[in-house]
């Protein structure tokens, strides 16, 4: 059962042999081997990583989106509305779409706030009637401000861009915020 | 017949002889029941491997798609119900089974010299593990899940410098998109179980190569010097083989373990799936499954302006801490009871993960959405007034973090008796102002509603005279 033993080993080969230039050759033809490899693998390797890893630097196009009309919103009233993202995949469903607050501060004047908590990035609920925004994960409260009312948030609700175009409310397209942060529009 | 071919075989691909000296290695007598959790965790492993490819017949990854196919998975046929309830609980014992080994090889200090690279590739391990878990909660594409891989994100995202770019990988992109459920099936399905298998082969061969540990005996500290002798005599003195002496008990533990995966599963069915995803949807709780729960417990109760700190440093911390420890205590003594620091921390961590464990499944600090108004048997015959104050201490949001008679949150303090407490001019004082979590309503609240509201909680007293 030891036929394993039989294997010619290399664990002191062709010893007559290595006098002279043997060594040298031999230390060149495994660096030579070292180096084809790491070559070869750098050649395919780099394109791969880097194409797994693009969505850390890569940046989608900023649009704006409509939410709805000047009129269809209420002075002093803050309400959920829907847009299309930045990367509307036709096989991403409802991820295509993204969340905001829409607060009509007064005649012209609008706040769109994310709906990611600033704490962990939770979906706040607008509750009308206390007129605060709560976290059902670890009770973080914002006033109708977005200012931190209460819990862990380390910052106020992130805002989007929002501008009145002709009738229309429209925001701007942003990544999600990141810890309460929305990266500015370039 | 069949050891002809069997020796046919044999003669050619040698197999047998590879196997036989690593079935027959010479194991420590007295290796107990303490030593099967390693090979459980194996066995749970191979468990999963083959569910998971078998889920994998029917699951699409699609964003658009994967959660209609695992409802079609989890209620259109009785085998995949239980396909998809065996995955869910060998990914749990697979976790419980990787704490139990690391608990037993630490208590029994098994790290130590010669097998300092058995524990470092453990920890790896173990925290492969979870990675698995939390990425296979992710392709359930419920609400939870979507909303579990922004948390992730933002978790990534307090990470200094690279922090963005992070969370931009974990959603495959600026936003939840259709790239983001894919990247989580790719590295659920390959990368992590590929390199978890790329470390299990080094963490099996060194048992191979250096032994399992012997059970630990008092006086009797590790040296380099000499360990390695030492434990070859006593091998050779007493002893046995490990198949099938001590691999019975692996065996046995194992197909214990298996059954009860298999009663599970049949007997509670997988886990719920939450709404349909939709992040428009804003009425979600994401939150990780009972493993990681009393983290999310963590990260609500510590002092809020340590958040970043904890969630960057907290597992950083926990992952180099534990690869670290076979280097710095890599000789002495192995027995538990001459180890106290190391019976200490043991009970510290079972202590801080089992109390917050305990408060996470009933999350004090959320707001209860839910609470109902204050029924008229717990309000009492009180003024008009205070009648509109119990009013308003619902429907303004009082009750979503404070409690009177068993109704509302947990979050702020119970005001079933705060009559008691506080005078009227206090009560005011702190609504309109707030104070630590407590928001101030001075500009919500009409001082008409703040006066309302104090004249119902100066109410809030014990009845001196039950009413029979």
């Amino acid at each position: 059962m030891t036929d394993r033993a039989k294997t010619p080993m290399a664990d002191n080969p062709g010893s007559e042999r290595d006098q002279g230039g043997e060594p040298k050759r031999r230390t060149f033809l495994a660096m030579l081997s070292y180096g084809l490899g790491g070559f070869a693998a750098l050649l395919v390797g780099v394109p791969v990583v880097a194409d797994v890893l693009k969505s850390m630097w890569l940046k989608k196009p900023r649009e704006w989106r409509s939410v709805g009309t000047v009129d269809s919103f209420k002075v002093g009233q803050t309400v959920p509305v829907k847009f299309e993202n930045s990367q509307p995949d036709a096989w991403a469903g409802s991820a295509r779409q993204s969340a905001a607050y829409l607060r009509r501060q007064g005649q012209s004047e609008f706040i769109a706030f994310t709906v990611n908590c600033s704490h962990l990035g939770c979906p706040v609920r607008w509750e009308p009637k206390a007129e605060m925004f709560m976290c059902p994960c670890h009770g973080g409260v914002y006033y109708s401000d977005g200012d931190v009312a209460a819990g862990p948030p380390p910052r106020p609700l992130a805002r989007y861009p929002v501008r009145i175009n002709g009738k229309n409310v429209e925001i701007e397209t942003t990544p999600l915020p990141i810890n309460g942060r929305v990266p500015k529009p370039s | 017949m069949f050891r002809r071919m069997n020796a046919w075989l044999e003669e050619r691909t040698g197999i047998g002889a590879l196997i036989a000296p690593v079935m027959k290695h010479l194991v420590p007598r007295g290796s107990s029941w303490l030593y099967v959790f390693g090979s459980a965790t194996l066995f749970a492993f191979i468990l999963q491997i083959v569910t998971g490819v078998a889920l994998s017949f029917m699951y699409v990854p699609s964003t658009s798609q994967a959660y209609q196919s695992l409802k079609f998975i989890t209620e259109n046929s009785a085998l995949d119900h239980f396909l998809r309830s065996v995955h869910y609980f060998g990914a749990s014992a697979m976790i419980l089974m990787v704490g139990l080994h690391m608990l037993r090889t630490f208590l029994f200090a098994s790290y130590k010299y010669p097998r300092e690279a058995s524990w470092m590739s453990g920890t790896v391990l173990l925290f492969l593990t979870i990675a698995m878990g939390f990425t296979g909660q992710i392709l359930r594409w419920d609400q939870t899940a979507i909303w579990s891989v922004v948390v992730g994100a933002q978790q990534a995202g307090y990470v200094p410098l690279i922090g963005g770019a992070l969370a931009r990988f974990m959603l495959a992109g600026e936003t939840l998109g259709g790239a983001t459920l894919g990247q989580f099936f790719a590295l659920h399905v390959f990368v992590f179980p590929i390199l978890i298998g790329a470390l299990l082969a080094p963490h099996l061969w060194m048992v191979v190569r250096n032994g399992i540990s012997e059970p630990p005996r008092q006086g009797k500290p590790v040296k380099r010097e000499t360990y390695k002798q030492e434990y070859d005599e006593l091998l050779h003195r007493e002893g046995v083989p490990f198949w099938p002496d001590a691999a019975w008990r692996d065996v046995l533990f194992a197909v214990l373990m298996i059954t009860v995966i298999v009663g599970l599963a049949i007997a509670v069915g997988p886990p719920k799936l939450a709404a349909a995803p939709d992040p428009t949807n804003l009425v979600a709780t994401p939150k990780p499954d009972w493993y990681l729960l009393w983290y999310f417990g963590v990260l609500a109760l510590i002092p809020h302006l340590l958040t970043p700190y904890v969630i960057v440093g907290g597992p950083l911390l926990v992952f180099l801490g534990l690869f670290v420890i076979p280097l710095f205590a890599k000789e002495g003594e192995r027995h538990p009871l001459r180890r106290p620091w190391a019976i200490g921390s043991v009970i510290i961590v079972v202590v801080f993960i089992g109390s917050f464990w305990w408060l996470s499944t009933w999350e004090p600090w959320s707001p209860r959405f839910e609470a109902p108004p204050l029924p008229t048997r717990v309000v009492g015959q009180v003024s008009p007034a205070a009648e509109t104050g119990a009013k308003l201490f619902h429907d303004r949001g009082c009750e979503e973090c404070h409690r009177i008679a068993g109704f509302g949150g947990f979050r702020g303090p119970d005001l079933t008796y705060v009559g008691n407490r506080l005078t009227g001019i206090e009560m005011t004082w702190r609504i309109a102002n707030g104070g630590y979590n407590m928001p101030s309503f001075g500009s919500i609240l009409s001082s008409q509603d703040i006066d309302n509201l104090v004249s119902f909680l100066e109410t809030r007293k014990p009845k001196l005279t039950e009413g029979n």
